[in-house]
């Protein structure tokens, strides 16, 4: 047989760091107009592996085979040049140029005896690989100003216009939304027609079966497996991922609920939510939930003081509150693990303690003299109380896994005496064996007695961890529902279909003119 | 999608343009109220004649911003470019002009191509590797002339032709001024390797993987940045007929205040040509005509430095607008 079956193979392929074997003799095969899933937890070695094919990295040994020629990549230009592409999640965008330069950039056309850009046939090719996508946007736009998911379909444009015949995608669907996602599986779909090979990395069960073909698991820098998808149950593979078995991945603990410690009333903020009313118990999880952009994260941020409501009451234990600043929130005992937790919630480079310690720093000082010892103590018992895994409370918070910082955001919102902690999010971008761990977290805290908060948008997290749900939709909560007596269909019901007359009322408000901005994207 | 909304954005950078170009006819209005003697043909061309200095190092200073750098040595490397040619011409009074311009650039392209080496290869922070390359042209001014001026009378009249004498009916610092905003303006918006300076200031390690050669582009813009510089040196020494040991000390900052006056961001990626234009037009307005209007000197300053914080005010409100608009569009 002269012509390989696969246009990709890789065999034998070890990676060593510096102290660590990010790759051990790892397999990976790619047949063309295939989607092939590559998942395992944060650490498993797929980030390096990709950085293999894409040239960034050469493998310390090892064999990489393109359509059965053994190749070596020196630099990202060789593996561009034979048609390999990847798409990152952010680093490959240029905020600040159109969309045609970020198509075109590294292989800009040019015209003339000066070489100069040619930005007619630029801006042409540009539209068109667009169009091909069905994107309904311009190539003049700046990148900067297009929503993830469009700057995803310009990456994949660029794909395209090197002629890409296998495309990496790294976690795509992280930052989007139910429904950009499914935008993107279209996409995805689309490109497999067109014989193009895929491989496709996710920490989403669903992306998997709902794409690939085949999937391959990676542990611990080492090759688990390959299945096609078929034939793999989720929990098989879960358990190939973190090897072992996930007993219960929501560890949902019957817990005495107490009485109301919060309760928020007509909570309003003009051109955000309108008339949001719930309340919530000790020791309850409560789900915040809806599609991204419904305003759960605008009620959670009203609640904690970071953008302050302009209508309707917050009551805690009983008395109104006035939270005009995350520092009042803080005060009353409102706290919030935010969604972006290296931006808002971590200083990376300093130690874990310091870092559990920052929101408290008044408890432990006089006369703004730091009692450091106090300090360490509490910092260390935190620590522990959530099992965060370093060496010492020295130990700086960059160097944690994304399971462990997130532990030591949870610990230093802990620092306050608090009655109620929001979670915005808290299992995003996360994989699955920290995700339990998480999961245990919420359980705990539930169980010590805080009203929780729990923002998520996905469903089996939802409904496997609250005991109450709330859905919000365009600023407006749609449903109130009990947990144990709701299903995945009510709720997606009303999160997105409750449709009908406010589409009519939006139609009309169109007509007459300006419609208010944040009810655009619902067409 | 809501056209106005999109309307709004995309012209978010014209708008800030078009202020900057109302402000400057609104400045000049009332100037002229004051003064009729400043629209005077006269009066502009000294007014062009002294800003076109500055708007040639502007060119160079918004590239090396571009790509999220700083060059805080120029002012050093003009005194030095300056202090060498006009030390050389009056040594060999028959030297030619265009040498001397030619010698005077050399001198800096070697400055910035020494920066450029230190910022690009060893990875310098560009404000430390500036600054101390500040201070060794700086000195190595003084070394060379042994802390002596060369003064109007040293140097031949063919020399000081250059900032005196005229083309095309103008001035030629304003002819050269005008040369090197057309080569510019190709440059950055017509070639490849002007665009990737965009690029590498825009996502440094976007241009790493998508294979742009970013160290070398890091190189060429101080190499260029230099270049200017000197070329600024000779016209500078030209002009004032005078090359001293602290020629322009400190005039780095009044032409990072022209590029942040002219919409330049310091964050790197963001900056226009036509916008190094207003703003540098800007400052010169500033800088020939407050003197016009009898602004004591002492105010001047003061008012040069309130126009540059209005002016990034403004730009820090129009670009939380573009973003919050941005935002709103990104959230449904």
């Amino acid at each position: 047989m002269s012509e390989s079956q696969y246009i990709l193979e890789m065999r034998d392929i070890t990676k060593t760091f510096p102290g660590v074997r990010a790759l051990d003799g790892v397999r990976f095969d790619l047949k063309p107009g295939e989607i092939h899933g590559l998942m395992g937890e944060n650490g498993a070695g797929k980030s390096t592996f990709i950085k293999i094919i894409t040239g960034v990295h050469s493998p310390d040994a090892g064999e990489l085979l393109i359509n059965g020629q053994p190749m070596e990549f020196k630099r990202p230009l060789d593996a561009q040049k034979v048609g390999v592409a990847a798409i990152y999640q952010h680093v490959t965008c240029y905020p600040d140029l159109n969309v045609a330069e970020n198509i075109f950039m590294g292989h800009e056309k040019v015209t003339g005896p000066t070489r100069r850009i040619d930005w007619k046939s630029m801006h042409a090719e540009a539209q068109a690989l667009l169009n091909q996508l069905d994107a309904n946007f311009s190539s003049t736009e700046r990148m900067g100003a297009l929503s993830v998911a469009r700057q995803q379909i310009v990456e994949i444009a660029k794909a395209l216009s090197f002629n890409a015949r296998i495309v990496i995608m790294d976690e795509p669907t992280a930052a989007l939304t139910q429904h950009e996602s499914e935008e993107l599986y279209r996409i995805t779909d689309g490109l497999r027609e067109k014989g193009v090979a895929v491989i496709f990395i996710s920490h989403r069960l669903e992306d998997i079966r709902r794409l690939a073909d085949r999937v391959t698991v990676f542990r611990d820098g080492k090759y688990i497996g390959c299945w096609p998808v078929e034939e793999i149950t989720q929990d098989k593979l879960i358990v190939a991922m973190v090897g072992r078995e996930i007993s219960q991945m929501f560890p949902k603990r019957v817990i005495n609920i107490g009485d109301e410690v919060l309760r928020v009333e007509n909570l309003s903020r003009v051109g955000f939510f309108r008339d949001v009313s719930f309340d919530l118990r000790k020791g309850e999880i409560l789900a915040l939930t809806g599609l991204v952009g419904a305003g759960r994260t605008e009620v959670c941020e009203a609640i904690y003081g970071v953008e302050p409501s302009d209508g309707g009451r917050i009551v805690l234990e009983g008395k109104e509150v006035r939270v005009g600043n995350p520092l009042d929130a803080l005060r009353v005992g409102i706290g919030c693990l935010p969604e972006d937790r290296q931006k808002q919630g971590l200083v990376l480079p300093w130690e874990i303690g310091k870092n559990i310690t920052l929101p408290s720093l008044r408890t432990f000082s006089r006369f703004t003299w730091l009692n450091e010892q106090q300090e360490h103590e509490a910092a260390g018992r935190l620590a522990q109380k959530l099992s965060v895994k370093a060496r010492s409370i020295f130990t700086k918070v960059f160097a944690l896994s994304g399971g462990n910082q997130q532990k030591v955001v949870v610990a230093k919102i802990l620092s306050r005496s608090l009655k109620v902690i929001i979670l915005d999010e808290p299992t995003k971008g996360v994989d699955v064996g920290a995700k339990a761990a998480i999961y245990e977290i919420i359980g705990d805290l539930a169980e010590q007695g805080y009203g929780i908060i729990l923002v998520s948008s996905e469903m089996p997290e939802v409904l496997g961890m609250s005991d109450r749900i709330v859905v919000m939709k365009e600023g407006r909560v749609t449903a109130r529902l009990v947990t144990s007596e709701t299903t995945q269909e009510e709720i997606l019901n009303a999160a997105m279909v409750v449709e009908t007359e406010q589409a009519a009322a939006q139609a009309e408000l169109q007509v007459v003119g300006d419609a208010p901005s944040e009810t655009e994207g619902a067409r | 999608m809501n056209t106005g909304l999109k309307k709004r954005f995309g012209n978010a950078e014209r708008l800030r343009e078009l202020g900057l170009l109302l402000f400057i006819l609104v400045l000049g209005a009332a100037i002229q109220l004051r003064n009729p003697a400043f629209l005077r043909v006269s009066n502009l061309m000294s007014l062009f004649t002294n800003t076109s200095i500055l708007a040639i190092l502007a060119v160079g200073m918004m590239m090396v911003l571009l790509t999220r750098g700083i060059d805080l040595s120029i002012g050093a490397t003009i005194a030095f470019s300056g202090m060498v040619t006009a030390m050389t011409v009056a040594r060999f009074p028959q030297m030619h002009p265009a040498l001397a311009i030619a010698q005077g650039t050399a001198i800096g392209t070697v400055v910035g191509m020494v920066i450029g080496v230190l910022v690009a290869k060893f990875d310098v922070l560009p404000i430390i590797a500036t600054l101390g390359m500040m201070n060794i042209v700086r000195g190595m001014t003084f070394v060379v002339s042994g802390g002596r001026w060369v003064s109007s009378y040293q140097m031949p009249n063919s020399f000081k032709a250059i900032a005196t004498g005229r083309t095309f009916g103008l001035n030629n610092l304003i002819v050269i001024a005008i040369a090197v905003y057309i080569v510019a303006f190709y440059f950055m918006n017509h070639t490849r390797t002007g665009r990737r300076i965009y690029a590498v200031g825009s996502n440094p390690s976007a241009a790493e993987v998508s294979g742009i050669p970013r160290r070398r582009l890091i190189f060429l813009v101080y190499t260029i940045m230099g270049g200017l510089a000197g070329l600024a040196g000779v016209l500078w020494v030209a002009r004032f007929a005078s090359a001293q040991g602290d020629t322009a000390m400190g005039y780095e900052l009044q032409v990072i205040a022209a590029c942040i006056l002219g919409g330049v961001s310091i964050l790197g990626g963001v900056g226009k040509i036509s916008g190094l234009i207003l703003g540098t037009v800007l400052f010169g307005i500033l800088a020939n005509a407050l003197p016009l209007v009898d602004v004591s000197p002492f105010w001047q300053l003061g008012i040069q430095g309130a126009t540059v914080l209005v002016a990034v005010m403004a730009n820090a409100m129009v670009l939380r607008n573009t973003e919050r608009s941005a935002l709103r569009r990104r959230a449904v």
